[in-house]
């Protein structure tokens, strides 16, 4: 999609693609992967065990549309619990897919082309996973489609004054339109699938998804501009999703909730758990299917110094969370973060702080964010970590209000933990299937990136 | 020179000439429309930004669309909300008023966002023609290189200036690997 650009020299790390790439060789490469790799046991493996897991989430939804809510440890005062901690966690990871397919194009980071289909595949799953937590929580799922104005026999409309109704709309546009830039980008990629097959079914099928694709110049101006457009409406929508994620909480009045740092702190929290979440999955990927010359130590750098930076925020954010109980004077603030810090949920709090303030530091080495193991660890931790805020954020806020005579404790249940686990096989179900039937990085954009790519005129013809 | 000869000169849908490198492609695609060619279209694995202007493609319908479509959804948007919340379905809370503005700017924004961008899309693939099940470009055999690492310009015979002979021996100038008659 950008203009490919000269690579600065002075990065050590080593280029975006390895060199000894040309044209053929990368198309073959990754279309490859699709068309012509066998099926390893380790995929079946893994597969059945994330399958296995997905089967979780069938036996906890249909016992809790049987039995209900109650079969959840929501009470009275946390209504919320772990529907709304999952929703947000798995929310926020969706993040870094759009911010790294929108953002990064539009401030022509090329290294984005290597990862950004992958990255958008994980966005679109982890907004799947997140749109069952409220759908579920309501109670009654088959009456989801109450939420959206459409008119009826009651003639009752949503409050559009109220931001879980923003929330809807918010994470519905978001998810339709990562669906059609995703499928817009996946669109030239058919093509190559479709003209690289051998076998008759998988041309039609490909061939169908294509549209049609010719790769002709008169199409491809129409559809850089269409692409740049997705970004650039992508980019405002991308903080939008987690701001209004964060309204449900700020535009409440309880203590801890009601603050003006929530926008930014919670769509610095959700780049910060995405680009964990999308090391998570590749650098076991780039070594399973062989993708290190393309998937080069220079994205992983890269994505650690993204996740460290976000995570200084987000660590900027826990300290003036504090510092607004302080300062607020207020009592039921003052309570709230002491209470947090000090109170029966304060093994969270610490772990917390230890994932997502102090084990992102480890990144500020070289050496660490070169070593995929370590970097791997380190994502696992943060993702470990962010779930904890969510989780702190909801609870500690919701169990102890204004009135010690409606205080609880809020322990969630093996139903709570199944779909959770569950939602955890989905999304694996998704990512495992997807590297066997989509090509999982946007061969025409690597294209772009190779040095043979460039235009050089013969002079006298 | 070419791979199989069509009979009729109706049954002929244009000549295909095969180039090695993108700088090729430009410089020929530049050559052909300077030569009065207009129904003429370039293929290339990736896009080609030189290209833009050796074949004079300037469409900026897709913007327009877009823009029409992001306003819509925003009127649409606000629109929704106010008429709900005063006309439809009015509920006094806390005396905030029917069209609290402030209040619907984000159902604004992402039906702006919503409709702009299914505009942009949809818009798009429409202008281009797709889906299109079939089209003679597929006929020529090593054009599913065009997918790959090879770069073809194809010259239509509606072209007025299309002339099967002077055509042939015009894309011959352009030094191409291979030239193919497609047939329609």
């Amino acid at each position: 999609m950008v203009q490919p650009v000269e690579l600065p020299s002075k990065i050590e790390v080593g280029p975006v693609i390895d060199e000894g790439h040309s044209l053929a060789s990368v198309s073959d490469k990754i279309a490859g992967i699709v068309l012509k790799r066998k099926i390893t046991i380790g995929w079946i493996f893994g597969f059945l065990i994330a399958f296995g897991i997905l089967q979780v989430l069938m036996g906890a939804a249909t016992y809790l549309i049987v039995k209900g809510v109650g079969i959840w440890g929501i009470n009275i005062p946390v209504g919320w619990g772990f529907a709304i901690v999952n929703f947000v966690w798995w929310i926020g990871i969706g993040h870094a897919g759009t911010l790294i397919s929108a953002i990064l194009l539009l401030l022509n980071q090329s290294w984005r082309n290597a990862i950004n289909r992958f990255a958008e595949a994980m966005t679109i799953f982890a907004v799947m996973c997140a749109g069952m937590f409220p759908v579920l929580h309501t109670g009654r799922p088959w009456l989801a489609y109450w939420l959206f104005p459409y008119p009826n026999t009651m003639w009752l409309w949503p409050q559009f004054r109220s931001p879980l109704i923003w929330d809807v709309f918010a994470v519905s546009t978001y998810f339709t339109i990562s669906a059609v830039f995703w499928y817009t980008g996946l669109v030239p990629d058919f093509a190559t699938l479709r003209d690289s097959a051998k076998q008759r079914w998988k041309q039609v099928v490909y061939g169908f998804l294509s549209l049609g694709w010719r790769n002709s110049a008169r199409h491809w101006q129409r559809y850089e501009k269409a692409a740049l457009l997705l970004a650039g409406l992508s980019t405002p929508l991308v903080v939008s999703v987690h701001t209004v994620v964060s309204f449900d909480f700020a535009v409440a009045m309880l203590p801890g909730w009601h603050t003006t740092i929530f926008p930014p702190y919670f769509v610095a929290g959700a780049i910060y758990s995405g680009f964990a979440m999308v090391l998570t999955l590749m650098i076991p990927v780039r070594r399973f299917f062989g993708l290190e010359d393309i998937i080069t130590m220079r994205h992983l750098n890269n994505m650690a110094k993204v996740t460290l930076a976000t995570g200084l925020i987000v660590g900027y954010g826990y300290m003036f969370e504090a510092f607004f109980g302080y300062y607020s004077a207020d009592v039921y603030e003052k309570f709230m973060i002491w209470n947090r810090m000090t109170g029966p949920y304060s093994p969270f709090y610490g772990c917390l702080i230890f994932c997502n303030v102090i084990t992102p530091q480890f990144l500020w080495s070289k050496r660490i964010r070169c070593n995929p193991l370590i970097l791997w660890c380190v994502s696992i931790v943060v993702n470990i970590g962010m779930w904890l805020e969510r989780f702190v954020i909801v609870i500690t806020s919701l169990h102890r209000d204004f009135l010690p005579s409606s205080w609880s404790m809020y322990w969630p249940t093996i139903w709570d933990w199944a779909v959770y686990l569950g939602t955890l096989g989905l999304f694996m179900t998704c990512i495992f299937l997807f590297v066997r039937v989509l090509p999982m990085i946007t061969i025409f954009e690597l294209r772009m990136l190779l040095p043979g790519a460039r235009v050089k005129e013969p002079v006298a013809q | 020179m070419s791979t199989h000869t069509i009979e009729a000169e109706d049954g002929l849908y244009g000549l295909m000439a095969e180039f090695e490198s993108p700088g090729e492609l430009v410089a020929a695609a530049r050559r052909t429309r300077e030569a009065g060619f207009r129904k003429f279209d370039a293929f290339s694995p990736y896009p080609i930004h030189e290209l833009d202007d050796a074949m004079d493609l300037h469409d900026n319908r897709v913007s327009l669309f877009t823009l029409i479509g992001g306003l819509f959804g925003c009127a649409g948007g606000f629109g929704l909300a106010s008429w709900v919340e005063s006309v439809a379905l009015p509920l006094n809370i806390g005396g905030r008023p029917p069209i609290s503005a402030p209040m619907y700017i984000p159902i604004t924004f992402e039906c702006t966002i919503l409709i702009g961008g299914l505009t942009a899309a949809i818009s798009m693939f429409i202008m281009n023609g797709l889906p299109s099940p079939y089209h003679p470009v597929f006929n020529v055999e090593r054009f599913a290189d065009a997918s790959r690492n090879k770069f073809f310009l194809c010259i239509e015979s509606d072209d007025p200036k299309f002339d099967r002979h002077e055509t042939a021996s015009f894309l011959e100038s352009l030094a191409p690997e291979e030239i193919a008659e497609v047939a329609r």
